[in-house]
């Protein structure tokens, strides 16, 4: 039996089952607040929300895999297009765009022009220091950890902090394959 | 009449999350359980190595006299596998759509922890509904 054709995000986004955008934003305002109110420190509050993203991504990938059909990507370069084309337009609704590939293509940025997690959201003087989306970072951390990649990423571009975009550095530090401790002259 | 035996599924490190057998053939006490997940997570790395072709993921089909595996392994290292009657189609479609349920009610419940055994109710009821409107399928042919 031939193997289903990946899907596109468009078509994925389209065919789940839909809640209201700023009902999402509130909760992801609310949640953020809280966290503000209940560490205090910004700092803290960007780990936290690192670690919040991270157990979503762990679980979140095999939702994309089940519902995207893709098969392996042959290279790191294929990933960042499957996560900006297909990763962002099938859970934000956001199309992304992928650029600035490093010589060694393991590093490369993910650039969002609209952002549902941000909108009416300002901020104030006192937590100039927080990544307000940093949820995303380890949301995509989490999802490659668990097809095998590790890597790190942070914020490059900002609005809040003031830039003209959204922008994600994404580093491939190393692949990960599962190593079955099976040895020929043992 | 083509039937299913038992499903199991295992995480990334061989261990048994999920059991459930389905007919009066094949059925399997907890420790034998066990042992058949742990062989087969053994026996699915191994042909990896073995196997003559580059990028091959390991045993889709394995065809017995009495009995027929279909396994199906995701990108992150989760197998599913099915034993069932010989020449019984449709198992990998099947495969797929335990795969997308396990997605649903196993991975989006937030109080289930991952890699464990799997007891969610949810899963099982939507389980049964699916492996029930497969045997309709069948029967109906």
């Amino acid at each position: 039996m031939p193997p289903a054709a990946p899907r596109s995000g468009d078509a994925i986004f389209a065919s789940v089952e839909r809640v209201n955008a700023e009902l999402f934003t509130l909760t992801y305002g609310a949640i953020v607040r809280q966290l503000l109110t209940d560490l205090e420190e910004v700092e803290e509050v960007n780990k936290q929300l690192d670690q919040m993203g991270y157990n979503i991504g762990i679980r979140l990938i095999d939702e994309f895999l089940a519902k995207s059909n893709v098969s392996r990507c042959v290279d790191f370069k294929e990933t960042a297009e499957m996560i900006a084309k297909v990763g962002f337009k099938m859970f934000l609704g956001v199309t992304a765009s992928v650029m600035n590939w490093d010589a060694d293509g393991t590093c490369c940025s993910i650039v969002l022009e609209d952002n549902p997690l941000v909108d009416f959201v300002e901020l104030p003087d006192t937590c100039q220091g927080l990544y307000y989306c940093n949820i995303l970072s380890g949301v995509i951390r989490g999802a490659l950890e668990m097809v095998a990649m590790k890597t790190e990423v942070t914020w490059i571009r900002d609005m809040l902090r003031g830039d003209d975009a959204y922008e994600l550095q994404v580093k491939l530090l190393k692949q990960v394959p599962e190593e079955y401790p099976y040895k020929d002259d043992e | 009449m083509a039937a299913i035996y038992s499903l199991y599924i295992i995480n990334k490190s061989g261990g048994l999350i999920f059991y459930k057998d389905y007919g009066s053939k094949g059925r399997m006490d907890t420790n034998d359980s066990l042992r058949v997940a742990s062989l087969w997570h053994s026996m699915h790395a191994i042909s990896q190595q073995l196997s003559p072709t580059t990028g091959c993921s390991g045993i889709e089909l394995l065809e017995a006299d009495t009995f027929d595996l279909h396994c199906f392994q995701s990108l992150t290292g989760t197998k599913f596998f099915v034993v069932c009657e010989p020449g019984t189609q449709h198992m990998e479609a099947l495969l797929k759509v335990v795969y997308e349920l396990y997605t649903d009610y196993v991975l989006k419940n937030p109080f289930y922890e991952m890699e464990m055994p799997i007891r969610c109710e949810l899963f099982d009821i939507n389980l049964t509904q699916a492996v029930q409107k497969d045997r309709v399928v069948l029967l109906g042919r």
